[in-house]
């Protein structure tokens, strides 16, 4: 058994200690908020904030996060900055197929945590690993714009 | 996916059954013929008489007949929600929004009460002239425009009835206003939706429902409205088929033949069998004929981990490399081959002035959608239900029914949403939901009584086959003098992608397959004594639609080659467009006209910026782009893209933004990495790493503009697709010289 702290509640999965966290979240504790894409840390699909970092879940073994602050998609609703993030997604109308977003609100979100008024090039760094197929990267960057200013 | 298939109706699902069945044995054929034969239903369409209803301020236009029961696809709740059930696939291009939008126009609701889920895969929710329920040739909304707003009417003028009987008037004097039925003058009774909507959906559905006339009375279609599936994508809730959650549910992975069709012949699954969480091994019918083996586990993990430690022996076909076929199609593409178009004197390009003489490769591409394959199948005894984010659901019913020997009535297809899809979830042949379905049933045979989750890895989809073909195109241009066409001549070499397929009676015709000419044969410019012939070598790799399909490299074509032909007649690119385009193609003008204006074509290009633009029809629509790039140190930087579409009424402005932008994005990711090569028939490519998509960082400034028009609306998911590769290649050009011709692009090579 294996011990996580996952948005902020003490949790545990039976599982081999080498299994990414992806598969705990999504296969042992149901949270499949947070997606798989690649199996590689080349999507970013998977993307969670690991003491307040953003992290590819599918090359984090569970053993390398124990005693970690895990956050996932399912926390940001009530995470001030995921809140406005996800108020913002929606306010510019991002989402097409939606599966990429759960990533691209947690790397949005870890930005705009480290930095109140990101520039073009800190969102180019923040987002280019979260790979998005329908190409929502205009009305991304709009949101985070728009999050940053809601924020204050 | 094509407008012939309007010809098809109901004969898709029938040859579905039969063409499938036949490659199996002739007792499956036997079942699916006989099964095809219960399951048809009835062939629905709309009348295109235009008989006028004329009620109250309900302006009526053509009234169709209304042969959809409401019921079927709108629900009332008693806190006055309505639920549209949708037809389509969401899977980002915004049919919940924009098809729900067009159920409210005419059911006068109040928009904030509306959700939309998806339909059951049935007979009565098929596409209205194609016969099968599918999602694709960008048909979502033109194919649902007469269909769902009549739904809306129906359902309204149901409520009116009601209203009527309860308060005892005639329906003259009832009216709606927004989700409330009033009764005018007398006791001037109120009531909402909600309150009748249960006694409204007891009774028969209306003859005839007119819809509204006069675009000047929509309040909802053409608004920019958001989406109404934005929450639960932000938050992690929106369910997709890989998120499905079953009691005792086992995930499987698959082993799939390093070649295609090729077969397991020997398994050592000692060590698998012993990863924590493993469930069975066991062997499985894959694909055109292939076998593989499935590891069925716990979780994916350990599935995963075990088939890592699997050691097979392969039976294989001899496989193909893409660098000997790209050889051999280049000397096919010399000859002539089955004509498409044959006008005037073959001879024109010879006797020209001057020629042109160009030939284009394109590879072979993977949708490489951000959702993986997957499909999750629960089979029991005489029914089995299935979970997936399918393009096509009852041609997927249908499938899955034979696979498990089952009737079709007893398969129930449950579609969730999709992580993209771009024609890889359309699949005549249903591969990935057959195979799942395969699977649960060794799990059957093998005592394992479990719904199963079958999941690829992203090399597994992206090695998967399907893809859009690889293409060789050569084309003469002859020029007379002033640079004006005189001859063409032209030669495609690719796979068909409809034959051997239920697809193939209504999409090759004399041989030739509609998908791999359009965009050449229907050509809008005037370009005389044009010869086109196309040459389909079998290969053994799986071909497939790939958003925009044919579109993707015959556009390229013609409109690199109309850029160079400007050139040599030292024309400005869309004067000389303009030159050849008859007053039959004014679309193509007014759009060519606005991204003209847009994107400030006439000032000169900013300082290091090549200039390039290009339009192209598909999917009923006309869409144009002008890019601005820069070159540097070989690499392409595209910083701006203007667009202009006329895709006749624009139901939704801002998924018409979205999906243009959408469409640029994926288009310009083929074009500048987009390759999927084989040697010895294994493909070379399996993840984002070797075969890249455009991010963040290279998504250039974009802005979309709309023809105003009040048509019926035409396609708007693949438009934008075709026309931005050539336009890079024409700016790409402009700033260099360099005439690119293979793709994707490469001016190191």
């Amino acid at each position: 058994m294996i011990e996580l702290n996952i948005n902020g509640r003490a949790m545990t999965v039976d599982a081999d200690p080498s299994t990414p966290l992806l598969w705990a979240l999504r296969d042992d504790l149901g949270l499949t908020g947070t997606k798989f894409g690649c199996g590689i840390a080349a999507c970013g699909a998977c993307t969670v904030h690991v003491d307040g970092q953003p992290k590819r879940a599918c090359v984090t073994p569970v053993s390398s996060v124990v005693g970690a602050r895990i956050t996932t998609i399912e926390a940001m609703e009530t995470d001030r900055v995921g809140r406005a993030v996800q108020d913002a997604w929606i306010r510019n109308d991002v989402v097409q197929c939606g599966y990429c977003q759960s990533g691209q609100v947690m790397a949005a979100t870890a930005l705009l945590k480290d930095k109140k008024n990101p520039s073009d090039r800190d969102i180019d760094e923040a987002m280019t690993g979260i790979a998005c197929r329908c190409g929502t990267y205009a009305r991304i960057r709009a949101a985070i714009k728009d999050a940053a200013k809601s924020l204050g | 996916m094509h407008r012939l298939l309007t010809e098809a109706g109901n004969g898709i699902i029938e040859s579905l059954s039969s063409e499938r069945a036949r490659r199996l044995s002739r007792r499956d054929f036997l079942k699916a013929t006989g099964m095809a034969g219960g399951g048809l239903m009835l062939a629905i369409g709309l009348p295109a008489d235009g008989g006028r209803g004329g009620r109250l301020a309900h302006a009526q236009q053509a009234t169709a007949k209304a042969p959809y029961p409401p019921a079927a696809f709108i629900r009332i709740g008693t806190d006055d929600s309505i639920t549209v059930l949708i037809n389509k696939l969401e899977f980002g291009q915004g049919v919940f929004t924009s098809m729900a939008m067009l159920v409210a126009e005419d059911l006068d609701c109040d928009w904030s009460k509306v959700r939309a889920q998806h339909a059951p895969a049935a007979q009565v929710y098929a596409h209205p002239s194609f016969g099968i329920q599918m999602t694709g040739g960008s048909e979502s909304i033109s194919s649902s425009w007469q269909q769902y707003r009549t739904i809306g009417a129906s359902a309204r003028l149901m409520l009116i009835q009601a209203a009527a009987k309860q308060w005892g008037v005639s329906t003259e004097r009832i009216d709606t206003r927004s989700g409330m039925v009033i009764e005018i003058g007398g006791q001037k009774r109120r009531a909402s939706y909600g309150s009748l909507a249960e006694a409204a959906m007891q009774l028969p559905a209306p003859a005839r429902a007119g819809i509204k006339a006069d675009p000047k009375d929509f309040e909802i279609i053409g608004k920019p409205t958001r989406r109404i599936d934005s929450r639960e994508k932000v938050n992690g809730s929106a369910e997709f088929a890989i998120d499905k959650k079953l009691p005792g549910l086992r995930v499987a992975v698959v082993a799939r033949p390093p070649v295609f069709g090729g077969r397991m012949a020997k398994l050592d699954a000692e060590k698998a069998k012993a990863v924590k969480g493993v469930v069975a091994v066991l062997p499985v019918q894959v694909d055109r004929g292939g076998i593989g083996v499935a590891v069925i586990a716990d979780g994916y993990w350990p599935a995963k981990q075990a088939r890592d430690l699997l050691t097979i022996e392969w039976a294989l076909p001899i496989g193909i490399t893409t660098t000997e076929q790209l050889a051999q199609y280049r000397q096919l593409a010399q000859q002539p081959g089955l004509p498409a178009r044959r006008e005037g004197d073959a001879n024109a390009v010879a006797a020209a002035a001057r020629r042109i003489d160009a030939e284009f490769t394109f590879p072979y591409l993977a949708h490489a959608a951000m959702e993986p394959l997957n499909c999750v199948v629960d089979l029991q005894a005489e029914k089995m239900t299935v979970w997936c984010g399918s393009q096509f659901q009852t041609v997927d019913q249908v499938l899955a029914a034979t696979a498990a020997g089952l009737k079709q009535e007893q398969v129930e297809i449950v579609t969730t949403f999709a992580g993209g899809g771009f024609g890889r979830r359309a699949n005549p042949n249903a591969d990935y939901v057959v195979e799942a379905v395969r699977v649960a049933r060794e799990m059957k045979k093998a005592g394992i009584d479990a719904p199963v989750k079958v999941i690829w890895s992203r090399e597994d989809d992206m090695k998967g086959g399907y893809y859009r073909p690889l293409h060789v195109h050569r084309v003469s241009v002859g020029l007379d003098d002033k640079g004006m066409p005189a001859g063409w001549q032209h030669v495609i070499v690719g796979q068909s992608i409809t034959k051997g397929s239920a697809f193939e009676k209504y999409m090759v015709k004399d041989g030739v397959d509609v998908t791999m000419t359009e965009g050449v044969v229907d050509t809008p410019y005037r370009l005389p004594n044009m010869q086109l012939s196309v040459h389909h070598p079998e290969v053994n790799v799986p071909v497939l639609w790939w958003r925009s399909v044919g579109h993707t490299h015959t556009a390229f074509v013609m409109e690199t080659l109309i850029d160079e032909m400007a050139a040599a007649a030292k024309q400005d690119p869309i004067a000389y467009r303009l030159a050849l385009l008859d007053s039959k193609h004014l679309r193509h003008r007014a759009v060519l006209a606005l991204v003209r204006e847009k994107s400030g074509w006439d000032k000169s290009a900013p300082k290091g910026y090549g200039r390039g633009v290009a339009v192209h029809e598909s999917f009923g629509s006309v869409c144009a782009h002008v890019v601005e790039v820069s070159v540097d140190n070989k690499r392409i930087r595209v910083h701006r893209v203007t667009s202009a579409i006329d895709c006749g009424t624009a139901v939704n402005p801002l998924t018409i933004e979205a999906q243009v932008q959408s469409a640029m994005v994926y288009g310009l990711s083929a074009a500048l990495y987009g390759k999927i090569t084989l040697a010895n028939g294994r493909v070379e490519q399996g993840n984002f790493t070797d075969y890249p998509v455009v991010r963040i960082d290279e998504m250039p400034q974009m802005s979309v503009h709309i023809v105003p028009s009040t048509a019926a609306p035409t396609g708007v998911g693949e438009p934008g697709t075709p026309p931005i590769a050539p336009a890079v290649a024409n700016a790409v050009a402009a700033a260099t010289g360099k005439r690119l011709r293979n793709l994707p692009f490469d001016l190191a090579a």
